[in-house]
């Protein structure tokens, strides 16, 4: 009986418990509760993926209103991978959260801060899992406003002015796609994904369809940072609280990337977004741009923080060039990426975290021989950045081939060497971190630095062993990823 | 053809002042009414495509058959709901960033940021020379 819940469980698990979090004045015992919800979440979210694994679709309705009327939640492979992404990964950095938090906020904040992630958590589960063009929006601004809320946190002030940048340009990505939604509903009268597929194509001259297109793009594309719309998203990074930047890494920018491929794809059609609207010439240039100047731009940081926010950029650009090359590897490449790239800069992002806990800094000459003081956090970073640059038997590695793969099906040798070029740049600036942590005299002010408490270590490294595994085993990822391309593309495995 | 279509020209006129104010004012508050204004224009779009002609509200009467669309109305309220929640969040956050930087003028907080980074540099410079 619990099985056939599970879509709303998945959800409501963590929605139920961000409002009776906020309520326990006790930052430990909200920090319980929160651990307890999520590490169940990420049971649910494994269960709906064994339920959907080999293409049997859950449909779910909810309150049971059959739709078009009802609200309709729908699982597919691609939702289900999207599901466990966020709540794995949400979940690690939980664990290590209440260590985190305790040098920066006093305790009876913590609650306060608990329950507005577990808010951010279930309402991207929610946009990933329903079948309801305007529940996207409003799940998308609930987690926008959720995040903007947990970048003020920063202590620095300037995290101020980039949660404030993030609420303009976000509110305003937010509005375009609520414009985009109207349009559609303009012409066709429904708000169900599936049924509006089915009524998109007879309208495809229709100019107000074209004109939601436009606006869903652009929309879409803030809130992925696409090249040139990734001004909000260093600055974000940098300055949120260390901890929250791995969740925010992790799951806020993919989850815009997964809405991005099921409307282009499912809603929209491929036929219309790319034969008709030509996607693929607006996105394939800007995404070459983004890999390449954040790449170069990341190499001249001297802030890691920063730094690898850059590398955030050009490396969404990559999963943005899969989709729109729009062939099987491209695609594989894209979703396949959109994992591994969660887990690894999650990783990195909660290594660096642990750095700052102990040294007090992110600036690159701070961390100054930081592998001789903190060895087994250091490790775990260096296995991470391997996996960020691509390095073989790690998970990078994986989705970088696949997206070289796709280059040379198109018989573009001049992008496939591109790709190699902005890896070596990736090996460049994590080779100059790594330098600086082994091969440079640490300052006398932190002589006394030792490795971070284990609560914070088990979670860096489990992301650090989960790089390799899925190095090595790529059914659940490449494997799962191979099958949505198929059925996105609509070609028969 | 104007007057027909009176409702949606109003609306390019708002969406596009809003706009206009967000991106060309240095106030920060300002910026958040320019948003609410944009945000307003879209609200009317959906509440004029749902409008009937001759039809009357949602509500079931005796004599009348003709109705307006109710669903673009309640997803509105959902939709001004989520606008409020921004603008509160917003000029909360305003609030902070007056308290930090004693100015909401963005063009001044850039510069003390820039100060700022300026002074870490400088720090780099002096930690640097010893080795």
């Amino acid at each position: 009986m619990i099985s056939t819940q599970l879509p709303a469980i998945v959800l409501l698990l963590t929605l139920l418990s961000a409002p009776v979090c906020s309520m326990i004045r006790n930052g430990d015992n909200a920090w319980k509760l929160a651990m307890c919800s999520v590490w169940l979440s990420v049971a649910a979210a494994c269960a709906l993926m064994a339920q959907v694994w080999g293409g049997n679709n859950i449909s779910y309705h909810m309150g049971g209103w059959a739709p078009p009327w009802g609200i309709e939640v729908r699982i597919d492979e691609l939702s289900a991978l999207v599901v466990i992404l966020i709540t794995l990964f949400g979940a690690l950095v939980i664990s290590a959260l209440r260590e985190s938090l305790r040098t920066v906020m006093r305790s009876h904040r913590h609650s306060l801060y608990y329950a507005t992630f577990l808010l951010c958590m279930s309402s991207l589960i929610g946009i990933t899992i329903t079948g309801d063009a305007f529940n996207v929006f409003v799940f998308l601004e609930i987690s926008s406003l959720s995040t903007y809320a947990l970048i003020a946190r920063g202590r620095d002030r300037r995290a101020l002015i980039a949660a404030f940048r993030y609420l303009i340009m976000g509110t305003i990505g937010a509005t375009f796609i609520l414009i985009a939604i109207g349009f559609m509903y303009m012409v066709t009268g429904t708000l169900n994904m599936a049924d509006l597929a089915q009524r998109l194509p007879e309208h495809t001259d229709n100019r107000v369809i074209q004109a939601s297109f436009a606006f869903f793009t652009v929309g879409i594309a803030l809130k992925v940072a696409v090249f040139p719309l990734h001004y909000w998203l260093p600055s974000a990074y940098t300055y949120a609280p260390k901890a929250t930047t791995a969740f925010l890494a992790a799951t806020a920018t993919k989850v815009s990337l997964y809405v991005m491929i099921r409307f282009v794809f499912d809603v929209y059609g491929v036929e219309f977004s790319f034969s008709q609207m030509k996607l693929d010439v607006l996105l394939i240039p800007m995404s070459i741009a983004g890999i390449l100047i954040a790449s170069l731009t990341a190499v001249f940081q001297s802030d890691v923080k920063r730094l690898l926010a850059w590398s955030s950029v050009a490396q969404l650009s990559y999963m943005v060039l899969g989709m729109a090359l729009l062939n099987l590897n491209g695609l594989t490449a894209s979703i396949t990426h959109m994992f591994n790239h969660a887990m690894i800069k999650a990783g990195l992002f909660l290594t660096l975290a642990a750095m700052i806990y102990r040294v007090g800094s992110s600036q690159l000459r701070d961390l100054a021989g930081i592998g001789r003081s903190m060895p087994i956090t250091t490790a775990a970073f260096v296995i991470l950045g391997a996996g960020l640059v691509g390095i073989p038997l790690t998970a990078g590695f994986v989705s970088k081939w696949y997206l070289i793969s796709a280059a040379l099906d198109k018989d573009w040798v001049w992008l496939a060497a591109l790709l190699i070029i902005s890896s070596l740049m990736a090996l460049v600036y994590i080779g100059k971190i790594v330098d600086v942590a082994y091969f440079k005299e640490a300052p006398t002010e932190h002589q006394a630095v030792r490795d971070v408490p284990v609560t914070i270590l088990i979670p860096c490294w489990a992301f650090a062993l989960l790089t390799i595994y899925f190095g090595l085993d790529t059914r659940a990822t490449a494997g799962v990823a191979d099958r949505i391309a198929h059925s996105l593309l609509g070609i028969a495995s | 053809m104007l007057a027909g279509l009176f409702n949606y020209w109003v609306v390019i006129i708002l969406m596009m002042a809003g706009l206009y104010v967000v991106m060309s004012s240095r106030h920060l508050v300002k910026k958040i009414v320019g948003l609410n204004i944009f945000q307003t224009a879209v609200f009317i779009l959906f509440i004029s495509m749902g409008a009937v002609d001759g039809g009357t509200a949602p509500i079931l009467v005796e004599g009348t058959t003709l109705y307006s669309n109710p669903l673009p109305h309640v997803l509105i309220l959902t939709a001004i709901v989520v606008g409020v929640a921004t603008t509160a969040l917003g000029l909360a956050i305003a609030v902070r960033i007056y308290e930090a930087y004693d100015s909401v003028d963005e063009e001044d907080i850039a510069a003390m940021d820039t100060e700022d980074r300026r002074q870490e540099n400088a720090v780099t410079t002096v930690t640097n020379t010893p080795s």
